[in-house]
C-alpha cells in the first residue's frame, strides 16, 4: 500500500462546522469508545437518514481530526444544483457523489444490482486507503419515525472490506429541523449519537448483517 | 457609543461584579481544600455555574450599557433559544412544521418589534390572542390530526412561557415612570438581580441546611430550608436596591419578596414539565446550568407580575 495523506481540509470547514453546530445545536453525543482513540483506522459512519442536512451534521459533529477524513456520501442531483451547493458538497465536505436510483417500478433487478455495485465500487475508490465515509443505508430520506429497512450496500461494503469498522450513528431531530418535503429549516437542537463500532462476522448472512446494523441504531435512541 | 452612562447602574454593576469575583475566589479556594466526592462533585457544579454567570453578567452588562434596543434584542434573542429548548423536549409531528416556522421567524421577532416600539396595546395580546388563534389554524390546515389538541396546546405553550412572559423584562425598558424617566435600566437590573440571586441564594441556603423537601417528585432538590432562606435573603437584598427602582424600600421589600415567590413558582412549574417529558435538563447552552431556560425559568413567571404591578400603580 502506497503512502496516503488526506489533502488539507478547505479553510471554510473548521468555520463552517462550528456554525452547523451552533445553529443546529448538533452535540455529539459518544455511546461508544468515543472521539478519544485515534482515527488511525478508516470507518465507516452510518446513520438513519430524515433530512438533506444529515450528512453535513455528522460531518460537523465529527472531531476535527476525524472530520478531515471523512467524506459524505450523498445524492447528486441534490448536491449539484446550484454553484453553492457544488462548491460545498465538492470543496467543503468533499462528498462522494452517488446517482439516486430511479423509482424501482422501472428497473429490473439486474439493473438494480448492477446500480448498486457500480456505488459500491465507486464508493471504494473514493476511500482509497485513508478516507472514512458516512452513509445512509436506508437510501433515501424517511418520515423520521423508525428507520425503514436497510438497503444491501453497506453489506457488500463491509463484504469488500472486512476489516472495517462500521460505526452506528443515531440523528436525533433532524426529520423535524427540516423534514423531507419541506425547504425551510426550523432551529431545534439535533444530537448526533454515536454507538460502539460493529464488523461484518464471517460468513454472515445479507439479510441477518443488515438487521443487526439497523437494529445497532435504533439501541441508540434514547428512551 | 455608550448610551447610558447612569451612575446608580454603573455602581449595581460594580456591586455584581465584585460579587462575582468573591464567588470565584470562593470556588477556587473550595476546589482547592475540599477532598470528600460528592463534596468535590458539589463545588465543580457551583463552579461552573459561576463561570456561566460570568458570561451572562458580561452580555447583561453589554445590553443595558448600549441602550434598550441592544437590550430588546438580547432578550429576543434569548427568548429563540429557549423556545428552541421548549420544542426540541416537546414532541410535534410534521404537520406542525409550518406552525413553527412561523413561530420562530415571524411571531417571535414580531412580538419583540412591538415592545421596541413600545405599541403596548398590540404586544400584551399578540401571542394570547393572534397567535393562540394562529396556531391550531395553521396546523389544522396541514391535515395532521393525531394528537392535535396536545400538539397545539405545547406550541402555544411555549410562546406563551418563553416569548411573552420573558419579553416582559425589557418591555420594563419602555414604562414612562414619572420621576424615573429613562431608568428602566435599572428596573430591569433589580428584577434580574433579584430573581437570579434568589435562584443562587436558595441553592446555597439548600447546600447548607436542606433536610424537608418540599416537592420531592418535581424537584429533589428544592427544600424549604433552601426556599425560606433564599427568598428571605433575596427580599432583603431587594429591598437594599430600592434606589434602583421608583418604590419606597417598603414597597420594594415587598415586590422583592413577591417576585422571589414567583421565581420559585417558576422553577417549580418548568421542572414539573422536566420530570413530565423524563429530562433532566433543557438543554446544553451553558456549561454547568442545563439550558437557557434551566437558568430564566424564574424569570418567565415573575417579570410579567413586576410589569404590571410597576404599570398599573407606578405610571
Amino acid at each position: 500500500m502506497s503512502e496516503f495523506t488526506a489533502p488539507a481540509p478547505h479553510w471554510l470547514a473548521g468555520p463552517l462546522a462550528t456554525a452547523v453546530r451552533l445553529i443546529c445545536g448538533a452535540g455529539a453525543r459518544w455511546v461508544g469508545p468515543g472521539p478519544g482513540s485515534p482515527p488511525g483506522r478508516q470507518c465507516i459512519f452510518f446513520a438513519n437518514h430524515t433530512s438533506h442536512l444529515d450528512p453535513v451534521v455528522i460531518w460537523a459533529a465529527l472531531p476535527r481530526s476525524w472530520r478531515a477524513v471523512a467524506r459524505p456520501i450523498a445524492a447528486r442531483d441534490y448536491w449539484v444544483k446550484s454553484a453553492v451547493r457544488r462548491f460545498l458538497s465538492q470543496r467543503v465536505f468533499r462528498a462522494v457523489l452517488i446517482d439516486r436510483a430511479t423509482p424501482a417500478a422501472q428497473s429490473s433487478d439486474a439493473e438494480r444490482m448492477a446500480r448498486a455495485r457500480a456505488v459500491v465500487e465507486a464508493t471504494l475508490a473514493e476511500m482509497s486507503v485513508e478516507f472514512s465515509v458516512i452513509l445512509f443505508p436506508e437510501g433515501t430520506r424517511g418520515s423520521g419515525e423508525e428507520p425503514a429497512r436497510f438497503k444491501s450496500g453497506l453489506y457488500y461494503l463491509a463484504k469488500a472490506k472486512p476489516t472495517l469498522e462500521l460505526v452506528p450513528v443515531y440523528l436525533e431531530n433532524l426529520g423535524r429541523i427540516l423534514p423531507k418535503g419541506e425547504f425551510l429549516p426550523v432551529p431545534l437542537l439535533a444530537t448526533a449519537t454515536f454507538g460502539s463500532p460493529l464488523r461484518l462476522a464471517a460468513g454472515e448472512a445479507r439479510d441477518a448483517f443488515l438487521e443487526r446494523a439497523r437494529a445497532a441504531i435504533v439501541a441508540l435512541r434514547r428512551a | 457609543m455608550i448610551a447610558n452612562l447612569d451612575p446608580e447602574l454603573l455602581w449595581s454593576f460594580a456591586g455584581v461584579l465584585g460579587l462575582l469575583t468573591m464567588a470565584s475566589i470562593t470556588g477556587a479556594i473550595l476546589a482547592r481544600t475540599i477532598r470528600s466526592e460528592s463534596g468535590r462533585a458539589t463545588v465543580a457544579n457551583a463552579n461552573a455555574r459561576i463561570k456561566a454567570w460570568w458570561v451572562m453578567a458580561a452580555v447583561l452588562a453589554a445590553a443595558l450599557l448600549f441602550g434598550s434596543v441592544t437590550a430588546t434584542v438580547l432578550f429576543g434573542l434569548l427568548s429563540l433559544l429557549a423556545l428552541r429548548e421548549f420544542i426540541t423536549i416537546t414532541p410535534t409531528r410534521r404537520g406542525d412544521h409550518a406552525t413553527l416556522f412561523w413561530t420562530f421567524f415571524v411571531i417571535t421577532p414580531l412580538q419583540y418589534v412591538l415592545i421596541g416600539i413600545g405599541w403596548y396595546g398590540l404586544w400584551s395580546i399578540l401571542i394570547p390572542v393572534y397567535a393562540f388563534l394562529f396556531v391550531p389554524i395553521r396546523s389544522a390546515l396541514s391535515g395532521d390530526t393525531e394528537r392535535f389538541l396536545e400538539r397545539t396546546a405545547k406550541i402555544q405553550w411555549g410562546l406563551m412561557v418563553c416569548v411573552y412572559c420573558v419579553s416582559h423584562a425589557p418591555a420594563l425598558l419602555m414604562l414612562e415612570i414619572p420621576g424615573h424617566e429613562g431608568h428602566g435600566a435599572r428596573l430591569l437590573l433589580f428584577l434580574i438581580v433579584v430573581v437570579q440571586l434568589s435562584d443562587v441564594l436558595q441553592y446555597i441556603w439548600g447546600k447548607l441546611l436542606g433536610k424537608h423537601k418540599i416537592a420531592p417528585d418535581v424537584s429533589p432538590n428544592k427544600t424549604w430550608e433552601g426556599f425560606i432562606g433564599g427568598v428571605l435573603s433575596a427580599t432583603l437584598l431587594g429591598t437594599a436596591l430600592w434606589r434602583l427602582t421608583p418604590f419606597t424600600p417598603r414597597q420594594a421589600a415587598g415586590i422583592s419578596l413577591l417576585i422571589c415567590l414567583l421565581g420559585f413558582a417558576g422553577g417549580l412549574t418548568m421542572s414539573a414539565i422536566k420530570r413530565d417529558r423524563g429530562i433532566k435538563d433543557y438543554g446544553a447552552l451553558i456549561e454547568g446550568h442545563g439550558g437557557i431556560l434551566d437558568r430564566i425559568d424564574s424569570l418567565c413567571f415573575a417579570a410579567p407580575v413586576l410589569f404590571h404591578l410597576t404599570r398599573y400603580f407606578f405610571t
